[in-house]
C-alpha cells in the first residue's frame, strides 16, 4: 500500500498519521500543500491540526490549496482518502464529504478519549471492526460539531454512510455523528484520531484495525 | 469600489457562540435579550468600478470561499 500524507502549515498530526500508516505496512510519502501533484498512491491521508491557523473557517483555506485539487481528482478517480479532525474539516470544505463542522456546542476545546460506535463495517476503513462494536479513540477539537441538513441525514442513513457515532455526544454533533463516508465508500472523514490509538503507549490500540483494514484491501493495489 | 460581505449562520442552524453571548448579557443585567446571532463582516477593496460586475465577482467569492453555504448565508453591500 502506498500512502501520501498532506502537510499544511499548521498540521500537527501529520507525523502521527505517517507512523500509523507505516505500522500497517504502508510506504508513506509526505506531500507539501503547495505541490500540485500527488505521487502515485492508493490512499491520501489529510491529517489533523490547525491548517492556516483555522482562519476564516477550519479547513477553508487548506481546501483551496493546490494539493487539494489533486486530492479531489484522486477521490473522483476512485482513490481512497482519509481525513481526520482538521482533515475531516478540509474534506467537507472541498465538497468531497457532505455537511460541515461547527464550533462545539459547549464552546470548549474537548480533549479526551471517547467511545465510538462502529455503525457500518461496509467500508475498507471499518471492515476490521464488528457492527455495533464500541471502540475507544481520542478526540481533540474545538470545531467538531457535525451539521448536515435533514435531507442529507436521510441520505446518509439510507446509504449506510455514517461510519462512527459517539457513544456520548461530546460536541453537539447532529445524530451523534463522528465520521461519514462518501457515496463510493472510499472517502472517510472523522473527528476522532485513530492514529492516536495504534500503540500500547497511546493507552489503546483500537485505531489499528482501521489502518490494517486499508492495508489489507490495498496490499496488492 | 468597496464591498462589505456579511456572513451569518443560516436560520435553523444553532449558533452556540450567539447563545453564550446572550447568557453573558443576561448575567450583566441586560434583560430582555431574546436572541443573539453572531456572524462576521468581511471588507473588500476592489479595483472593479462597475457595480454589477463587482457584485457578481463578490458573490462568486462568497460561494467559493468566504461563506460555507452548507451552514452560512451571506449578503453583499457595495459602497
Amino acid at each position: 500500500m502506498k500512502a501520501a500524507v498532506i502537510v499544511f502549515p499548521g498540521s500537527n498530526c501529520d507525523r502521527d498519521m505517517a507512523v500509523a500508516l507505516r505500522q500497517a505496512g504502508a510506504d508513506v510519502t509526505m506531500v507539501w500543500h503547495k505541490d500540485a501533484d500527488l505521487p502515485k498512491v492508493d490512499i491520501v491521508a489529510v491529517p489533523g491540526g490547525f491548517s492556516f491557523g483555522d482562519y476564516l473557517r477550519c479547513g477553508a483555506i487548506a481546501a483551496q490549496s493546490p494539493i487539494c485539487k489533486a486530492v479531489v481528482s484522486h477521490a473522483n478517480a476512485g482513490g481512497y482518502v482519509l481525513g481526520v479532525c482538521n482533515g475531516f474539516q478540509v474534506l467537507t470544505e472541498t465538497g468531497l464529504l457532505p455537511g460541515a463542522l461547527m464550533r462545539n456546542a459547549g464552546l470548549k476545546f474537548v480533549c479526551k478519549t471517547v467511545g465510538l460506535n462502529v455503525t457500518t463495517t461496509e467500508s475498507s476503513f471499518t471492515e476490521g471492526y464488528k457492527t455495533g462494536q464500541v471502540i475507544n479513540v481520542p478526540i481533540a477539537h474545538h470545531d467538531g460539531n457535525y451539521f448536515a441538513d435533514e435531507e442529507t441525514l436521510v441520505r446518509l442513513r439510507g446509504e449506510d454512510r455514517i461510519a462512527f457515532t459517539y457513544a456520548e455526544n461530546p460536541n453537539g454533533s447532529v445524530a451523534d455523528i463522528a465520521g461519514v463516508l462518501s457515496d463510493n465508500r472510499r472517502v472517510l472523514g472523522m473527528m476522532p484520531h485513530p492514529e492516536r490509538a495504534v500503540d500500547e503507549g497511546h493507552g489503546g490500540t483500537d485505531g489499528q484495525a482501521l489502518f490494517r483494514g486499508l492495508a489489507g484491501i490495498l496490499a496488492d493495489a | 469600489m468597496k464591498a462589505k460581505v456579511h456572513v451569518m449562520l443560516k436560520n435553523g442552524v444553532l449558533d452556540p457562540q450567539g447563545e453564550a453571548v446572550r447568557h453573558a448579557l443576561g448575567a450583566l443585567g441586560f434583560d430582555g435579550v431574546e436572541g443573539v446571532r453572531q456572524g462576521k463582516v468581511i471588507e473588500l477593496d476592489l479595483s472593479e468600478t462597475d457595480p454589477a460586475k463587482a457584485e457578481s465577482q463578490v458573490r462568486e467569492m462568497c460561494e467559493k470561499l468566504l461563506a460555507n453555504t452548507v451552514i452560512e448565508s451571506y449578503s453583499v453591500e457595495l459602497t
